[in-house]
């Protein structure tokens, strides 16, 4: 359906679909790999652009397009509110500095002289690369934006499909063994999530989050507590928290840099996303699973890190720190408070930015040492100044040290624990901080031993970086700083996001207006017409 | 208003049940074309759910061609065309992988990470001297055993690199 006037609506498809053409576009256009670069940085730009409108349109308020003009609850809902709309952007940014980043370095791998140089400077077929790329941010941007649950499930394995062939991009043995552990889970909490559908539609004829909302209190308690869990569990394993993160370690650093950078920054958050999303909107007053996800959030952080301060390859230790600050989050969600949340939605968007940089960084590490393992590097900061700027200052951010924004979500992420004051949570506080020293130890200990010990093995004599590749991920690291400078406006952003987000009434009447009451499933232009009042979500 | 008929048909429940089991028992498998299979199968069961959640059947789901009698959900058939859509997708994937992981290493069994293995070792060199209880029964520690991994991926991968 044409809309009637160009407005808001007209930006909230854009992430999905200026994506998802633009794939297709460089999948026809293939062989033309400048026309090809050309277009997915255009694409994202674009979809980027669309996000940014897209925050300030819902800060007055959700912003709601019909797919099809199928209104809720039997169509499809795309929902832009405050916390899509942040979502959307943090990731917008970050996919295109990833792929600019990944422009410097792409040199296709049958170019490169041998399997092995090829794999040191991380290359990558560039031909498949982009359209995938563009498919995997559509995914994402589909999984921020939907109101629907089995389109959130579609998200996913868009998102799925497209990173499982990035993994294994090159097809060498490592990436393979990699690609199909990494495969292998990921499936199966696909069919989780999709089991966990089936029977939530049993229970309440319907998949519309909005109307789930509504519907799911009505029902029995037991059954509703067993969907939570089944739906958490799905989540669990996509977002990596104990004891579903034991994937994660092993797959993520075998891929080229830009992909892990990709993996690491956004596909474990929309798991985030989607268990903030499902426990404040679906699930509101749910005292027994709070308490279970502090618990898994405790466990996530300490572990993760303690995993962290075993490795001494940095990729690997930075997958391991990724898993235990998804701890940090899930503490912020199982407060299950307005400040908890707000604190929580705060470290998503500053996590996505830090993590994304240090793995860019350590790309650019691996091109000028010719490796990642602590115990060859050594006497970077001499050879590479720049570099060792570029990575201590995201360690220390993502360490927490002040005035940086990693300080300012823990800050906020403690205060809301102390205020909760249950033992659980004093746990959780005295955790959170015993994780954030272990973090600055594992990371100090990486800067050091890969920029300011001797370097135990000469140094490989590589071409100096590419400064194509030096800019994006110094963009990145100053974007990551500067959400320090923009943190007033941007907490008080996320405060109003949570603030939506936690009363579900917004969210509920923007996508379903007076819920039960107009259930026709057409649009308002349609339902003006004619206002039939048969159910459309009972089978 | 018309209540449906929602209690779903035993034999059918059991069908999702038999299916599932056999799809994680597979998927618990080491080479990738059981992983495959239980994935099908598993797949197979979740969606027959997904059918058996829209309700009983009843007439085609066209306005008009019903009459009075109560139709089927067509929403829980749209959700399964879909589902069965990306798993055949996504099982064109595995094959792959299957298939290349045959090319480089004539199996296609998942093998374990070398990282994991050599942390292990070093946590065994690190812990007390007392009984390894792997070498009791197999005669080899895991330190060896993690050795002998070892030497076969970076076989693995030496392979590859000549055969390029």
């Amino acid at each position: 359906m044409i809309p009637a006037a160009w407005g808001p609506e007209t930006l909230v498809p854009l992430p999905v679909l200026v994506p998802l053409f633009a794939a297709g576009l460089t999948l026809a256009l293939h062989r033309y790999a400048n026309v090809q670069r050309t277009i997915s940085v255009v694409a994202l730009v674009a979809a980027t652009a669309a996000s940014v409108g897209l925050v300030f349109a819902a800060d007055g308020g959700p912003v709601v397009v019909d797919v099809g003009g199928w209104a809720a609850p039997v169509g499809i809902a795309l929902v832009a509110d405050r916390l899509a709309a942040l979502m959307l952007t943090v990731s917008g940014v970050m996919l295109l500095c990833v792929l600019l980043y990944s422009l410097g370095q792409g040199v296709p791998e049958s170019e490169a002289e041998t399997v092995d140089e090829a794999r040191v400077g991380g290359a990558i077929p560039v031909a498949i690369f982009h359209p995938t790329y563009l498919v995997l941010a559509a995914g994402v941007s589909n999984a921020f934006l939907t109101g629907d649950l089995f389109n959130l499930y579609v998200g996913f394995e868009i998102l799925l499909a497209a990173s499982a062939v990035l993994l294994t991009l090159g097809g060498t043995a490592e990436r393979v063994r990699a690609g199909s552990v990494y495969l292998i889970v990921a499936l199966a909490s696909s069919v989780l999530f999709l089991a966990a559908i089936a029977l939530i539609y049993a229970a309440t004829g319907t998949i519309n989050m909005a109307q789930l909302a509504v519907r799911l209190p009505e029902i029995d308690d037991t059954v509703r507590v067993a969907l939570q869990l089944l739906l958490l569990l799905a989540f669990g394993i996509k977002a990596a928290v104990f004891p579903l993160s034991f994937w994660l370690p092993d797959s993520y650093p075998t891929a080229p840099a830009p992909v892990t950078a990709v993996f690491a920054g956004l596909l474990t958050k929309v798991g985030v996303y989607s268990i903030l999303r499902t426990q404040t909107l679906i699930f509101p007053d749910s005292p027994v699973v709070d308490q279970i996800l502090l618990v898994v959030a405790l466990a996530t952080m300490v572990i993760g890190i303690l995993g962290a301060v075993a490795q001494n390859d940095v990729k690997r230790l930075l997958s391991f720190t990724l898993v235990s600050h998804i701890g940090f989050m899930i503490f912020g969600v199982a407060l299950a408070s307005e400040a908890g949340t707000a604190a929580a939605i705060f470290y998503v968007v500053h996590h996505i930015s830090v993590q994304t940089a240090l793995f860019l960084v350590v790309g650019l590490v691996e091109w000028r040492g010719g490796s990642t393992s602590l115990d060859r590097l050594g006497g970077l900061a001499k050879l590479a100044p720049l570099l060792a700027v570029l990575f201590f200052v995201p360690a220390l951010n993502l360490a927490g040290i002040p005035p940086l924004s990693g300080f300012l979500g823990k800050v906020g992420l403690l205060t809301e624990g102390v205020r909760d004051g249950t033992p659980l949570a004093w746990a959780l506080v005295i955790g959170s901080v015993v994780t954030s020293l272990l973090t600055l130890y594992a990371v100090v200990k990486a800067w050091n031993k890969a920029f300011w010990q001797t370097a135990p093995a000469e140094v490989p004599e590589h071409a100096p970086m590419p400064r194509s590749m030096v800019w994006p991920a110094a963009a990145l690291v100053t974007f990551g700083v500067s959400l320090t400078v923009v943190a007033g406006p941007l907490y008080g952003y996320a405060d109003r996001s949570a603030a939506t987000t936690m009363d579900g009434y917004t969210y509920i009447e923007a996508v379903y207006p007076g819920g039960s009451d107009r259930g026709t499933g057409q649009s308002v232009d349609v339902t003006d017409a004619q206002t039939d009042g048969s159910d459309g979500g009972d089978g | 208003m018309i209540v449906l008929e929602n209690t779903p048909s035993a034999v059918l429940v059991l069908a999702v049940g038999v299916l599932c089991g056999a799809g994680v028992y597979l998927l618990l498998e080491r080479p990738l074309t059981r992983v495959l299979l239980g994935f099908i199968l598993l797949s197979n069961g979740v969606n027959l759910m997904l059918l058996v959640a829209g309700g009983r059947a009843g007439a085609s789901p066209i306005v008009g061609n019903a009459g009075d009698e109560p139709m089927s959900d067509p929403l829980a058939q749209a959700m399964t065309l879909t589902a069965i859509v990306i798993t055949l997708g996504l099982s064109a994937f595995i094959l792959a992988l299957a298939y290349r992981s045959w090319q480089l290493h004539g199996h296609d069994e998942v093998a374990d990470d070398v990282e994991d293995r050599r942390v292990a070792r070093q946590a065994a060199l690190n812990a007390p001297a007392y009984e390894d209880a792997d070498a009791a029964e197999t005669g080899e520690s895991l330190d060896e055993e993690a050795a002998t991994v070892h030497d076969e991926v970076a076989g693995d991968d030496a392979g590859t690199e000549a055969g390029r």
